[in-house]
């Protein structure tokens, strides 16, 4: 049986059709010891590096919004709004994603555990955990199956069918990188599927709304009514900082987490390649299908480890401080059995799943025929495809699909 | 009139009530005490925690740490012990340790720890606890007390019989030094103390591992007690048939014993059989009778853990990550109990077996100590 169904697209080749099923038992067995290894040592140094992290933090931000209450001077304002940002950033990244990961349940601090923590967000956390933890760190990447591939709203990969509405799908993308926190307080609670049933909800959903829409009201009171109060006269310039910081971290935190799966080179499986799926099979799958932003430790820790997204995805419930230690094993175990081990700078990550996103906005294959010259052409072919009848569209896909073939010919 | 009360004597409560919602209302979705303890741990309001203020080595295996509580602490009565939760590995362990001081004047409590040779927390709060180390508290607790002799009607002197073995010395020393503070001119023998007439036998495997022994040797210089130590290097493993020997007034003593199963389970047949009064306080499981094992869930937790039958609940749902509530890990101080609402458990220490089946036993569930029951057969726990 091969593991991976993928289906060969144009310009792709099945990136594991070179491994025997006995070379991916092999894979899942050295992935095994690895995970051993890092138990294995799990102790007092992990422990001060975590409470260290929430002391940093706690301070930075008490810090930050009590320069703040003086925001009305600008100084002030700049220096309150930068740390408040980093704060927001390290408490939903490195801390809350983590904790809320049960990274750090082992250490039976009733403070920092799974079940117990809560986080400056609007999503509750066991909705969270619900849809992050169990949906998508289960399901990664297969289209259908994963919702944090494009968050339902977004055209993921040649295979779904091009439509008009993707044109929009750029535009979708920064609003939702924009209201980060909100997007994902509406998608964890599945909002946009339970607005389609119409009117009749389930018990659940009405009680999940009610969870977050609390979780909301207290988030909303506590930067844009509370603290701008306590500062006074700074109160505007307070409200405006809380929005900044609030919104650097959400721009910041959608950046980090596209670069996980979205950039070129990441594999998307279909359903029905994970039906008996063996757990060396699924270490594949998150081997595949993330990828990792290479950079300094400060980046590391900004990022909440998951620069280190293959090595997250891997074991997502290991301490993060130690991602960055065992990557450069599980690179080397890349290397050895020829597998694509993607790592590049955040601007290029960036890039690469901006790219992407804006490629599948356009009907397959559009982006790759289209030059300086063609332009009016291909636009014209674009708007017939837009605004034509579905068997328009059809006939110039093919066309288009036909020419790409074309042009991809002559390098391979 | 109400009215006119209420404006009276509300204003500064009902101001604080609103500073501290305004004040939670800021720090959501954290506390202020939160931000609070990042300056002033022992703080009245704060969990209770302890700083170590210094450790002293007794023998070449126990230490004293002295212990600055936070300011919530309630005091405690001597022979009362504290549950210490600290950080061993980075994993925080719960256990439970005599007060060793009575109440002293700078407000500092003090344990002794014997380090156990294959202990977990012991050796490590021994070896590596240092002066300035924060540790989690609980209140004092426990009935193992001295008898207070204005609770006792005649005026009598009120005579008691320690049978102490290993770190069972530890109670008995709190409230030793209660009664009878040391200081640099001596041991002290206060009036309230007058009124008590005391024999101590100590158990240990040899002299030098035994902790106490100068406090001991001190007390019993000065007059304030009669010590009978009794080392099985140099007397043999004691036998109580030689009880009535050691201490001919025997039968005129309340005695309180204080060490591990085996000896106390001897005890209380000699007492029980002869009538006397008797205190006890065990300072270790021993395991009688292995349950059948089983798979445990937890309910709330959504978690289910495979339990063999040979050792607690507690800590094989503590390895599999479950946050459990726990104390003494030795069956006394209840901390641990949680609700069985179905399945069966055994004591590991009796080998009694506690069911609790769905629809018959109560809604709320049976409550079981998880420190001290195995899993005899699949169970369901309200967690």
């Amino acid at each position: 049986m091969t593991t991976i169904q993928k289906k060969a697209t144009i310009g792709q080749a099945n990136p594991i059709a070179h491994l025997s099923p006995e070379d991916i038992e092999l894979i899942g067995k050295e992935l095994d010891a690895i995970r051993a290894s890092v138990i294995d040592t799990r102790g007092e140094r992990d422990a001060r590096y975590i409470r260290r992290v929430i002391k940093t933090q706690r301070s930075l931000e008490l810090g930050s919004r009590v320069v703040l209450l003086a925001s009305l001077f600008p100084p002030a304002w700049l220096v309150g709004t930068a740390g408040l940002a980093v704060s927001k950033i390290l408490e939903n990244m490195e801390i809350g994603h983590n904790v809320l990961h049960g990274q750090w349940d082992w250490m039976r601090d009733p403070k920092i555990h799974s079940t117990t923590w809560d986080w400056d967000h609007i999503t509750p956390p066991d909705q969270w955990q619900h849809s992050h933890n169990e949906l998508h760190h289960t399901y990664t990447n297969v289209v259908g199956k994963d919702n944090d591939l494009g968050y339902g709203i977004m055209r993921v990969d040649e295979d779904q069918p091009w439509h008009p509405m993707h044109l929009g799908q750029p535009l979708w993308n920064f609003l939702n990188a924009l209201f980060f926190e909100y997007g994902i307080a509406a998608y964890d609670l599945e909002l946009r599927g339970e607005l389609r049933k119409g009117k009749r909800h389930t018990e659940k959903f009405k009680n999940d709304a009610k969870a977050v829409l609390r979780k909301l009201r207290k988030q909303v009171a506590k930067d844009y009514v509370v603290h701008p109060l306590l500062s006074g006269p700074s109160f505007l310039p307070t409200m405006l900082a809380n929005f900044t910081a609030n919104t650097i971290r959400n721009l910041w935190s959608h950046s980090v987490i596209m670069c996980g799966h979205f950039p070129e080179g990441v594999e998307t499986f279909e359903t029905r390649s994970i039906e008996g799926e063996t757990k060396p099979q699924w270490y594949l799958r998150q081997m595949l299908g993330s990828a990792n932003i290479s950079g300094s430790k400060l980046m590391h820790i900004m990022t909440g480890n998951l620069s280190h997204q293959i090595e997250h995805h891997l074991f997502p419930d290991l301490p993060s401080n130690r991602y960055g230690e065992i990557a450069p094993k599980v690179k080397a175990l890349f290397e050895r059995y020829d597998l694509a081990y993607c790592a590049r700078p955040l601007p290029l990550q960036v890039y690469s799943a901006w790219h992407k996103v804006i490629r599948l906005s356009l009907p397959n294959g559009w982006l790759d025929t289209t030059n300086a010259r063609n332009l009016p052409v291909q636009l014209k072919r674009l708007y017939e495809m837009t605004t034509g009848s579905p068997k328009v569209r059809r006939a110039l896909q093919a066309r288009l699909v036909q020419e790409q073939r074309r042009a991809l010919a002559p390098a391979a | 009139m109400l009215d006119g009360m209420s404006t009276a004597v509300a204003p500064s409560t009902r101001w604080r009530a609103r500073a501290r919602m305004i004040a939670e209302a800021a720090t959501t979705p954290l506390v202020p005490g939160d931000f609070l303890d990042l300056f002033a741990p022992l703080r009245s309001g704060a969990e209770l925690r302890g700083r170590v203020v210094s450790v002293h080595p007794e023998t070449a295996d126990a230490a004293t740490l002295v212990i600055r509580p936070g300011a919530d602490w309630g005091g405690h009565v001597p022979g009362q012990y504290v549950r210490i939760g600290v950080d061993v590995d980075g994993v925080r362990c719960w256990r439970a340790y005599s007060l060793t001081h009575g109440p002293r004047t700078d407000g500092r409590i003090s344990i002794t720890v014997k380090a156990v040779p294959d202990g977990h927390v012991s050796p490590y709060l021994v070896r590596h606890t240092k002066p300035g180390t924060l540790l989690h508290l609980e209140q004092a607790a426990g009935e193992f007390v001295l008898p207070t002799p204005s609770s006792v009607e005649s005026r009598e002197t009120t005579k008691l019989l320690f049978i102490t073995a290993g770190s069972g010395i530890t109670p008995v020393i709190g409230m030793l030094r209660n009664l009878y503070p040391s200081t640099d001119s001596g041991v002290l023998r206060p009036a309230r103390s007058a009124a008590y007439d005391i024999v101590v036998l100590h158990v240990a495997p040899s002299e030098p591992d035994s902790i106490f022994t100068a406090d001991l040797r001190r007390l019993e210089a000065s007059g304030a007690i009669r010590l009978v130590a009794r080392y099985d290097d140099q007397h043999g493993v004691l036998d109580l048939a030689d009880l009535d020997a050691l201490v001919p007034d025997l039968g005129e003593r309340t005695t309180f014993a204080c060490g591990p199963g085996g000896l106390l389970d001897a005890i209380v047949a000699h007492h029980e059989e002869r009538g006397l009064p008797l205190f006890t306080e065990q300072f270790k499981v021993s395991t009688v009778v292995a349950g059948e094992g089983g798979s445990v869930t937890f309910e709330r937790a959504g978690r289910t853990v495979e339990c063999d039958g040979g050792r607690p609940i507690l800590e094989q749902a503590e390895e599999a990550g479950v946050l459990m509530p726990s104390g003494c890990r030795m069956g006394i101080c209840y901390t641990c109990v949680l609700p069985l609402r179905e399945g069966a458990v055994r004591d590991l220490r009796t080998g009694d077996l506690t069911t609790a089946i769905a629809g018959e036993t109560p809604a709320g569930g049976v409550p079981i100590q998880t420190c001290i029951n195995a899993a005899a057969g699949p169970c369901q726990i309200d967690h």
